[in-house]
């Protein structure tokens, strides 16, 4: 992994779900400024990393280091919208990261603008598209200026030109500055977003490389047989 | 048939020409039964709420008995506050047996098992979906139960019509707290158990359908909810 200023770190990280382990002894460190792409198949622990790092989850054994205490952000694969509209939505995500309410409205102009949605605020939230939900979930997020952006597969289920929108805008993001750890299932987007790469299996942290090497050099065996598409469960 | 006849017609007569008699009973009734589902949605709203993100010991408990509430008749409810509010009893000083404040405390607890369980589990479905992304938004454990009561406000609103549908509709709590006194605590319902067992069938029959009329709008009113919730998505 290509080293930076740590922002976040887990040592020997491990998270249980009763008589699952979700999370087997990982060690990761976030570094300012990286995109990290968690990849992995259904149940190799992405989301539960991804909640463990953001601090939703707390480790059964390890432990989470915070290095800088910095604002976060997670933008969920399904995110949760209130029954108001686009705007009330971002309102009340301002005030619950407790935003003066002088900046609100202002904040909340300049992230609907950003992503493209300010003429539809007075919609309901829950009538918008797909592609919408998510990039109002996204100006949600980044309304509060995160410095750390986590991603729980936020292109998952969207059309091949949301997904373009979304990725946009995570690189827009990152462009500024703004560290991003994301999990995705999609290789094509690992290469293109991502500084890093990280290849989960069963809880377990199997690789852990910069982009390039990760899609060049020799891999441990499973991550190799995920890369070549062949199921790595058996 | 004959009988039932003319027992309608007079309802009809009664309920057209806005019989005073009868506007004021089923004034006292909207009354009551409307106050006992304020505070039922008072108390059971932010108690509900309280038991739905909270974690403390014998919670399972708590939740168990308040689904059992739900079953709660409506005379014991009736006897338990007249036992409390009788000259004798701990709240006898008070003086509210057999007035309208009591008939609304009897159905306040009536009402009150019913909002409180049915909105606890409510706000515990709603957070199994939701919230884990609010705590990431920085909501704390009463505010996340706020937002999912904002959330599913339309169904909130249809909880409390069916609410307010079963305190309108009793007989046994109210006879008993209130005393059936006429021109102070008599409902639409224990006039209609009077009249019917004095054999004045008009106005028990005028009540009735009142009564009727009373529900068939609450249940238009949840269907119209339902609608708007569809709508709102």
């Amino acid at each position: 992994m290509s080293e930076a200023g740590p922002l976040i770190e887990l040592r020997e990280a491990s998270v249980r779900y009763r008589d699952v382990t979700a999370l087997d002894g990982v060690s990761l460190r976030v570094g300012r400024g990286q995109r990290i792409a968690l990849i992995g198949s259904n149940g190799s622990g992405k989301t539960t990393l991804l909640r463990t790092l953001h601090g939703l989850q707390r480790c059964d054994a390890g432990e989470r280091i915070v290095h800088a205490d910095v604002p976060q952000a997670m933008v969920f694969q399904r995110p949760f919208l209130l029954r108001l509209s686009a705007w009330s939505n971002m309102l009340i995500a301002l005030w619950l990261a407790g935003v003066p309410a002088r900046e609100r409205i202002d904040r909340a102009r300049d992230a609907l603008r950003r992503v493209g949605l300010l003429e539809q605020r007075t919609r309901p939230a829950r009538a918008l598209s797909g592609g919408q939900q998510q990039r109002l979930a996204l100006a949600r997020a980044w309304s509060v200026l995160p410095q750390l952006l986590f991603l729980d597969e936020p292109t998952a289920s969207l059309d091949p030109a949301a997904k373009q929108e979304v990725e946009d805008l995570v690189m827009e993001f990152a462009a500024e500055g703004m560290t991003v750890v994301m999990s995705t299932h999609n290789l094509g987007q690992a290469k293109r977003l991502a500084t890093d790469v990280v290849y989960l299996e069963g809880g377990r942290l199997i690789a852990a490389l910069p982009t390039e090497r990760f899609f060049t050099e020799r891999l441990p065996d499973a991550a190799a047989r995920f890369l070549k598409g062949e199921t790595t469960w058996q | 048939m004959n009988d039932f006849g003319a027992s309608l017609a007079t309802a009809s007569h009664l309920i057209f020409n806005a019989d005073a008699a009868l506007l004021r009973i089923v004034g006292l009734s909207l009354a009551v039964s409307g106050s006992a589902c304020v505070f039922a949605a008072l108390f059971g709203l932010a108690g509900s709420a309280a038991l739905a993100v909270g974690r403390f010991p014998g919670q399972r408990i708590v939740v168990l008995l308040l689904n059992t509430l739900l079953a709660l008749p409506s005379v014991v409810v009736g006897l338990v506050v007249y036992l409390l509010l009788s000259r004798a009893g701990p709240l006898g000083e008070l003086g509210l047996l057999f007035t309208p404040p009591a008939m609304v405390i009897a159905q306040t607890i009536l009402a009150l098992p019913l909002v409180a369980a049915l909105t606890r589990q409510l706000v515990a479905d709603a957070l199994r979906g939701s919230g884990d992304q609010l705590r990431s938004m920085g909501a704390g454990p009463m505010t996340r139960a706020a937002l999912v009561l904002v959330h599913d406000r339309w169904s909130l609103l249809t909880l409390l019509l069916t609410a307010f549908g079963r305190a309108i509709s009793e007989v046994g709590a109210v006879m008993i707290v209130g005393g059936n006194i006429d021109g102070v605590t008599r409902v639409m319902t224990t006039t209609i158990a009077l009249e019917t067992s004095k054999g004045d069938l008009p106005l028990a029959l005028a009540l009735g359908i009142v009564l009727l009329l009373v529900v068939g709008a609450i249940n238009v009113l949840i269907a119209l909810v339902q609608r708007l919730s569809k709508e709102g998505r």
